[in-house]
This record gives structure tokens, C-alpha cells and sequence, in this order.
């Protein structure tokens, strides 16, 4: 089987590689923003996180309709450990925006579409997992998980759409320093932010795989646990 | 076609038949649903500009979280006399028996919507009897029982799905509830029909998106 430790994965090492560069551009090398102050720099994590939140959701919505399709488990194993990933990246990013926006904005949360948007659809993948973890395994929970996953998929530009028209209507309260500055930074936000976004995919990517594989070697006991009790097989 | 209405009228009829012997759906629908309001009544501060204000915003809570009670009998209803197998046994395509528990359920939302409204304009002190009102309510019950029906039969052969069906359907129809509330909000305050344009059609283009999907997917949901 696989002989090489689960430490010496390239990708492992290579995200590794590139989240130190990361983290270096992050606290050391780009100066701090002149109306923000230090809390700017959540902006690094922030965006790459919810880049990776994105994929997530696009890779669960693709695979599920390939699983829909060609009824393969392989897609249906990537759907599942994608959309663990992408939950996990997405309660990241609403931390991060939260604990940025109380001092920027001046509030915790506020009803902006975005914000909204986001919310919902880690309701939504939430409910998916929940709904993974109640169902009997078989190949009738996996299909009915891909019709959610595309359902999430289809009902997010209708919930970005209606989010936006509501805060047209209730423009959000923005009363931090956010609300009437540009940003101060030029060039070297964009290298960071760059920097930090192929360190996150890769990290993403990585977990993914790892998820992949606990998940196939899941569905191979079960499938020699199937195999010792079924009678006259021993 | 007349065949494709016949059916799909046929499974709302027995739906329907057996509605008006027990009473189940409906009775839950309106009785959870008016309860929110009764408790809102002293839960929050009711004069006329909070009305206003807040009306629109419970009416609606209270109807989606009323109407998730009454999906759940949906199907349920046909796992307890094994009569699902029965349904899926017919000659007609899956769709059709998607469409027929459809209408089933608009049909009993509808009703429940013909008790609640005039109970909150009561208890909340506000006019909403106009001809917006009646189309709000529409595209409202038909968004409902659209994804509602699709999310019960899901999570119909789950051990908890009292709490798996709201978990799946509250998040997904928050465009359809955030258009109603808007929408009231609109007509509470006098409102014009071009005031609230946007909303309805984002409304009418949420139930179409849905009842075509849906119906679309619903046979890999009640595949075996």
C-alpha cells in the first residue's frame, strides 16, 4: 500500500513551505495600514479563507452533479470531504470578518449581502452534513446529499440577490474608520494577499485529499465487513 | 396533458380527502402559527409604529416555522400506513406524484394563510386586507410547498426528521421569506404594487426555479 509517511506528502510539505512565507509577508514584511492599524492585517487570512469556503462550495456543487450523473462513489467521497473542508474554512471566515468588522465597522455582524449570503449557504452546508451523518448509509443517502448539495449551489445567487435588495433597503451601519477611508497600501497588499491565497488552496487541497482518503478507507471496512458476514463467503 | 392534471389532481384529492376526515395538517399549521402571534403580542411592545415595524417580520417567522410543522405530516403520513410504496408502484412518473403533494400542501398552506392573516391584522392593528396581500400570499405558499415538499420526502426515512426538515428548509427558502416581509412591510405602510415589483418577481423567480428543479430531480430521491 502506501509506503510513504503521511509527513513526507509533497503537498503537505509544499503548503507548509508557502503558509510560512505566508505568515512572514503577513506579520514582518508589509507595513501596517496607516487608518485601520494592525487589525488590517486579518484581511490576509480573511480573504484567502473565504476563497477557500468558495471552492468548497463549488467543488461540493460540481461533484455532486457529476456523482448525479455517473454514479461513481469517487465523486461522491470528494462532495463529502469538500464540503467538511469548506465548513471548516467557512466558520473560520465568519470569525475572522466578525473580529475584523467590530473594531472597522463598529458592529459585530451587520445585514450587508455578503455577510448574509455567507451565512445562509453555511446553513445550508451545514444542514447537508447534518443530514449526511442522520441518514442510512447507502447509495439513497448519497444521491439525495448530491440533490442538496446542487440545491445550495442553485439557491445562492437568489439569496446573494435577495440579501443585496435588502440592504438597499436597510443600508448597513458602518461607522468605523472603514466608512470613510481608502486603503493606504498599494502594490504590497496585492503581493500578500496573493501569497496568502496559494498558501490557503494548497492547504485546502491537502486536507481534502487527506479527508479523501479516510473516506475510501471507510468505505473499504465496510464494504470487507459486507463481504465477511454475507453467507458462504468467509 | 389532461392525463397529467388527472393525476396530479388525484394525488392532491386523496391528500386533500384525507385532510378533511383528520385534520392534521391544517389544525397544525394554524395552531402553531397563531400561538407565535398570541406570544408575540406581549413578547414585544405593540403600538402602531412598532406594528408597523416588526408585524410584517413575525407574521412571516411565524408562518415558515408553522407551515415546517405541517410538511413534516406530508410524507410522514404515507410511512405510517405504508401507502408510499403504493405511490411509487403507479404507473406515473415520479414528477407528477412531486406535483400532485405539491399542490396537496399549497392547498393547506393556503388555508392556514385564511385564518392567520385576519388574526394578525386583529392582533397587530394593521390593514392588510388588499389584493397585494392575496398575491404575496400566493407566490409565498407556492415557494413553501414547493421546496417543502421536496426536502420532506428527503428526509422522510430519517429517525429525526422533525429537526432535519427545518434545518434544510429555512435556510433555502430565507430569499422567499426576506421577499414576503419586505413585500408586507410595503403594504403595511401603503405601498403601491411598483414599490414592491422586485420582491414579487424575485418571489415568482424563486418558486418557478424551484418547482422545476424539483420536479426534475424527484426521482432520485424516491429511487430504491
Amino acid at each position: 500500500m502506501n509506503k510513504v509517511p503521511g509527513y513526507l506528502d509533497p503537498l503537505l510539505i509544499l503548503s507548509t513551505a508557502l503558509m510560512g512565507c505566508a505568515l512572514y509577508l503577513i506579520f514582518i514584511w508589509v507595513p501596517t495600514e496607516t487608518n485601520q492599524g494592525a487589525i488590517q492585517r486579518i484581511l490576509y487570512f480573511h480573504v484567502p479563507i473565504a476563497w477557500g469556503s468558495m471552492l468548497g462550495i463549488f467543488v461540493v456543487s460540481a461533484s455532486s452533479i457529476l456523482y448525479l450523473w455517473k454514479k461513481d462513489q469517487k465523486w461522491d467521497r470528494l462532495a463529502v470531504s469538500s464540503a467538511e473542508v469548506g465548513l471548516t474554512f467557512g466558520a473560520m471566515m465568519l470569525l475572522s470578518g466578525m473580529i475584523w468588522a467590530r473594531p472597522v465597522w463598529g458592529v459585530w455582524w451587520t445585514g450587508e449581502a455578503k455577510l448574509t449570503t455567507a451565512l445562509i449557504l453555511f446553513f445550508i452546508y451545514v444542514a447537508y452534513l447534518m443530514f449526511r451523518s442522520y441518514f442510512p448509509p447507502g447509495t439513497q443517502r448519497q444521491r439525495i446529499a448530491a440533490v442538496i448539495g446542487v440545491i445550495g449551489a442553485l439557491d445562492a445567487p437568489i439569496i446573494y440577490f435577495a440579501a443585496n435588495l435588502w440592504s438597499q433597503a436597510h443600508p448597513p451601519l458602518i461607522t468605523g474608520p472603514a466608512a470613510d477611508a481608502d486603503s493606504t497600501l498599494g502594490s504590497e497588499l496585492g503581493i500578500v494577499l496573493l501569497m496568502s491565497t496559494f498558501a490557503f488552496t494548497l492547504l485546502f487541497v491537502y486536507m481534502v485529499q487527506a479527508r479523501y482518503k479516510i473516506r475510501r478507507s471507510e468505505d473499504d471496512i465496510v464494504d470487507l465487513k459486507r463481504a465477511t458476514t454475507t453467507p458462504g463467503v468467509s | 396533458m389532461t392525463d397529467t392534471i388527472l393525476v396530479i389532481w388525484a394525488i392532491a384529492r386523496k391528500d386533500l380527502v384525507l385532510e378533511i376526515r383528520n385534520k392534521d395538517v391544517v389544525v397544525a399549521i394554524t395552531g402553531f402559527a397563531l400561538l407565535v402571534l398570541a406570544i408575540f403580542t406581549f413578547a414585544v411592545d405593540l403600538s402602531q409604529m412598532n406594528a408597523k415595524l416588526i408585524g410584517p417580520g413575525v407574521l412571516w417567522a411565524a408562518i415558515a416555522f408553522a407551515g415546517v410543522t405541517g410538511l413534516n405530516r406530508a410524507f410522514a403520513s404515507e410511512i405510517e400506513s405504508s401507502t408510499l410504496e403504493a405511490l411509487l408502484i403507479a404507473p406515473i412518473s415520479r414528477d407528477l406524484i412531486y406535483l400532485g403533494k405539491s399542490l396537496g400542501n399549497f392547498l393547506f398552506i393556503t388555508t392556514a394563510q385564511i385564518i392567520v392573516i385576519p388574526t394578525f391584522a386583529v392582533l397587530f392593528n394593521l390593514i392588510v386586507f388588499r389584493w397585494e396581500m392575496v398575491a404575496i400570499c400566493m407566490v409565498t405558499a407556492i415557494g413553501f410547498s414547493a421546496v417543502g415538499t421536496l426536502f420532506a420526502a428527503m428526509s422522510v426515512r430519517i429517525r429525526a426528521r422533525e429537526v432535519m426538515l427545518p434545518l434544510l428548509f429555512l435556510p433555502v427558502v430565507t430569499p422567499l421569506l426576506m421577499a414576503a416581509v419586505e413585500s408586507t412591510s410595503y403594504l403595511v405602510n401603503g405601498g403601491t404594487w411598483g414599490e414592491m415589483a422586485s420582491w414579487l418577481q424575485l418571489a415568482i423567480a424563486f418558486d418557478v426555479l424551484f418547482i422545476v428543479i424539483s420536479a426534475l430531480i424527484f426521482q432520485n430521491i424516491l429511487e430504491d
